[in-house]
Parts: C-alpha cells; structure tokens; sequence
C-alpha cells in the first residue's frame, strides 16, 4: 500500500480493524441493523452505531468530531426520499452530506471514509451489504489519521 | 502605579496593529490610564526589556497572530509568564486565521513553492532559510519554521478571546475599560456579543424565514442590491453562523460576511457549522442538481474554515497525503 509510510501505520496495518462511527436514523436505518441481527445476519462487527432521531440530526460537527477521535470512516444511514419523518431531514442531510464530502476531500480524507445511505426499516439485507462494503473499503485503505496539529521541535530542525 | 500592558505580534498582516491605533483619540485616554511597556509595532522595548521584568508584572498582554515560528512560540510563553492576563487578539490567535490556511499544505511543500517554484523565484542555488549559519566566523540564527500553524490558545494558556479579521477598536476600548474596572467577565470568555451577525444586521428584515438558493454567487458575478440581505440574494454570506460584535461592518460595505468572528459559544466548531447552515439552504431535493448547485462552492475548506482550520477538529490536510 502506497500509502503507509508513517512508521505508525505500517505496524498496525497487519491486523488493522477499522473502527466505523455509524449515525443511524432510529425510524429506519436504526430499526434496519435490528432486523439484521433478528433474523442472524452476519455483518461486519467494525461499526459502532449512535441512534439519532434522523439523520437531519447529524451535524456535520459530529462527523469531524467522529474522524478526530479516532473513527477511521463515517457512515450516516437515513429514510428513503419522502419517507423521512420530519418531512425535509434527509434532504437536509443530503445537501450537508455533499459538501461535507467535498471539504473532506480537500483535507485528504479519501471518500470511500464518509457514505450516506438510504435504508429503510425492512432492509436488513441491504444494512448488512453497505457495512461489510465500507468496512472492506475503509479496511483497504488503512487507518485514518489526521494531521498532527504540531511536530516536535528536534524533528523540525533535523529536516 | 498604573497598570502595565502589552501588545505583540506574531504570525499576523499588521492588521490587527492598525485596530490599536485606530482607537484614534481614545488612544489618547488608553495611553493615560496605563503604561505601554512593549509594543515592538510602535515602540522601541526590547526583548531583554521583557525578560528584565518581575514574572506577572504586566497587567495584560494583547497577542495578535498565530504560531509559526519557534520565535513566535518562545515570544508567547515569555508573555505569559509576564502577564497576569493574555488576551488572544484578532482572528489568527483566537483560531488560527488566514495563515492557518496553511495546515493544507506542510512544511515542504511550502518551502519548495516560495524559494524554488514561484514564477518570480530565481534561486539557482536552492537557497533555503536556515535555523542555523555560519558565515566568516559569525555564527547566525533564525527562528525554526515549524510544519503547522497553531492558534496561540494551542501553545499557551489564554485568559480572554477578542474576535475579528482585525477586531474593532471599539472591542478592544470595551476590554482595556473591562481591564481597568475590574469588570472582565469569567476567564475563558470570548469579548464580544454572543449572538449571531444576523442580530445585528441592518439587512435583517429583509431576511427571508425560509431561504431556497438554487445558485451561490460570488460578490464578482452579481450588481450586489445594497438594502436586501446579502444571503437572499444567493450571496454567501456566514452570518447565520457568525458571532456578532463587528457592528456589520463588512455588510455595510455590501459584501458579505466571511465569519472572521467565529462561532457563538453554542458552537463548538465554526466551519462544520457553517458549512452546515449554508449547505441546509440549498433550494433543491433532487441529487443531482444538489451536487451541481453546491459547485457554486468551488472552495469549501477556504470559504469556511478562512480564519478557523487550525482550531478544527480536522485542522488541516492529512499528512500521508500532503504535497499534492
Ligand atoms: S445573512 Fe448576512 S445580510 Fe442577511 S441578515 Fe444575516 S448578516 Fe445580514
Ligand atoms: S461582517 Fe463578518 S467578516 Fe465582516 S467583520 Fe463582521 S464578522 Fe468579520
Ligand atoms: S426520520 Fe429518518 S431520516 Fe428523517
């Protein structure tokens, strides 16, 4: 992989298990990973899922935030179009979504890190098949890390 | 014995200086009511001069800029120890501002733009600024360019935030009084109104409940109108977003607010939230045509995090994908 040329990453590549920050609406998404592990479909355990009331709720603050303490992908499950309880929350979830997806890039964070979906309460199938999916993808790509917010002086003045 | 004061610079354009000296007369009230003991900008102290004084012998020391250079550092925690007060001032010590833009890029990158690739650069030898010289027999020093801005609240402690690409002088003629009466709020506290810009508008009624803008303009592409609000108009305006206290003054010069105030104390990061409120007004439920409206934003990072990034949560480009 190219791109693990930090000493850090290199050693945790062998057994990494990339950690996904999960915001799942509790009318759909939410209710969709309960019927996955009702009816003993296997997913990826790498997810670690937060019930928002919708997925309007998720602030892009909770993303960054999300990435910042250590999550190595974001996932954001939402109501079909039309289907959303609060009428406008996954439309405003959308539009976030994109630019969002948009300045991630511009700070290095490879898009594969950051999925909105649509999954409805009866989708259990398709929950199992976006998680394993990301999980893969995040898996490939190695840990997130994000920039340091500042190197040591001796290291600055050996370069 | 009047109370001492400071003013330093650091990573900064000067603007914040000029804030001072446009306290115009009231300068004249400041300058009575304490003693200016360091003021490179304006007055000849020296170093050696601060270093001389009794540790917490200054009253209050006003830093203005971020964190760049080892000098900068070494020049903040010599204040500090100085200063029973410090008081990040302006935009660039509150959060990082315009220099901190640079957390997109490292050190290399930086370096190899300005001193080899440029257009204007002629540099055959691939000169480079170095901490460290000698040349017939003298030994010369430079400050250390560190590979990241920082805020000043990321290097040392800091007691109160003064907000503004630069602040007004008003805000600063408010603190110094504060300062003077003993009358400063808890420590921590950010000086200026925590309300957002809107509040303060004089556009403010004009501002529609509910905004649908199907196309972003930028301030060159539109006759700007000088009485409707700015975010009506399609122009991208942050003032939802953005602490009040510059009295609209970007506004009343009829161009729209880029958010040098930073968030109100409700918001724990500016630019995830601006881009947010922004991004909730996009006038469409259709995906693709989301997509190509929020082209209008050619730069998110640029556009909200301009004076923020290094304060962020993510507060800067990734380092394994640095110099592209
Ligand atoms: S969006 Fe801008 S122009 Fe409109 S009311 Fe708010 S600050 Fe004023
Ligand atoms: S209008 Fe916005 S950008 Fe202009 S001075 Fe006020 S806060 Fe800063
Ligand atoms: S209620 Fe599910 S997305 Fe709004």
């Amino acid at each position: 992989m190219p791109e693990a040329t930090a000493p850090v990453g290199q050693n945790q590549t062998a057994a990494f298990e990339p950690k996904i920050v999960a915001f799942f609406c509790n009318w759909c998404t939410y209710l969709a990973a309960d019927l996955a592990g009702t009816s003993r479909l296997r997913y990826a355990p790498n997810v670690r899922v937060v019930r928002v009331m919708c997925s309007g709720r998720v602030d892009p603050q909770f993303v960054l935030e999300a990435f910042a303490q250590g999550a190595d992908g974001v996932l954001i499950g939402g109501c079909h179009p039309n289907d959303c309880h609060y009428q406008e929350g996954n439309y405003k979830a959308l539009r976030r979504y994109h630019l969002l997806r948009r300045m991630l890039e511009q700070m290095g964070v490879e898009p594969e890190r950051f999925r909105l979906e649509w999954i409805s309460a009866s989708e259990g199938e398709r929950l199992r098949q976006v998680v394993n999916e990301m999980v893969e993808q995040v898996r490939a790509l190695g840990p997130f890390r994000k920039s340091e917010q500042f190197e040591p002086a001796e290291e600055a003045v050996a370069r | 014995m009047k109370p001492k004061l400071a003013f330093y610079w650091c990573a900064s354009c000067g603007g914040c200086e000029e804030a001072v000296v446009d306290l115009a007369e009231k300068v004249l009230d400041v300058v009575a009511a304490v003693d200016i003991v360091f003021w490179p900008v304006a007055l000849d102290f020296k170093r050696t001069d601060v270093e001389a004084m009794p540790d917490g012998s200054i009253a209050a020391a006003f830093i203005n800029g971020a964190i760049r250079t080892s000098e900068q550092e070494e020049m903040a925690k010599l204040l500090r120890r100085k200063a029973r007060i410090v008081v990040a001032f302006g935009a660039c010590a509150q959060t990082g501002g315009v220099p901190g833009l640079a957390n997109l890029y490292d050190r290399e990158s930086l370096l190899r733009a300005v001193y080899s690739e440029s257009p204007s650069t002629l540099n055959p030898e691939g000169t480079r600024p170095a901490p460290h010289y000698a040349t017939n027999g003298a030994a010369l020093e430079l400050p250390v360019f560190w590979d990241r801005v920082r805020a000043l609240g990321q290097v040392i402690p800091v007691d109160y935030s003064i907000p503004g690409c630069p602040p007004t002088p008003k805000l600063l003629a408010d603190a110094v009084a504060a300062l003077l009466t003993g009358s400063l709020p808890e420590r921590g506290a950010v000086l200026a109104p925590d309300k957002a810009l809107c509040e303060e508008c004089p556009r403010r009624e004009s501002k529609p409940d509910k905004l649908a803008i199907t196309r972003f303009r930028r301030p060159h592409e539109t006759l700007i109108e000088t009485d409707r609000c700015l975010l009506a108009q399609g122009l991208l305006c942050l003032g939802p977003a953005t602490r009040a206290g510059c009295e609209a003054r970007c506004i009343q010069g009829n161009m729209p607010c880029t958010g040098c105030f930073g968030a109100t104390s409700r918001v724990r990061d500016f630019g995830a939230k601006a881009l947010s409120s922004i991004a909730s007004l996009t006038g469409s439920n259709d995906e693709a045509e989301i997509i190509r409206i929020l082209e209008n934003i050619p730069d998110p990072v640029g556009t909200f995090y301009r004076y923020s990034l290094p304060a962020a949560p993510l507060p800067g480009k990734r380092p394994n994908r640095a110099g592209k």
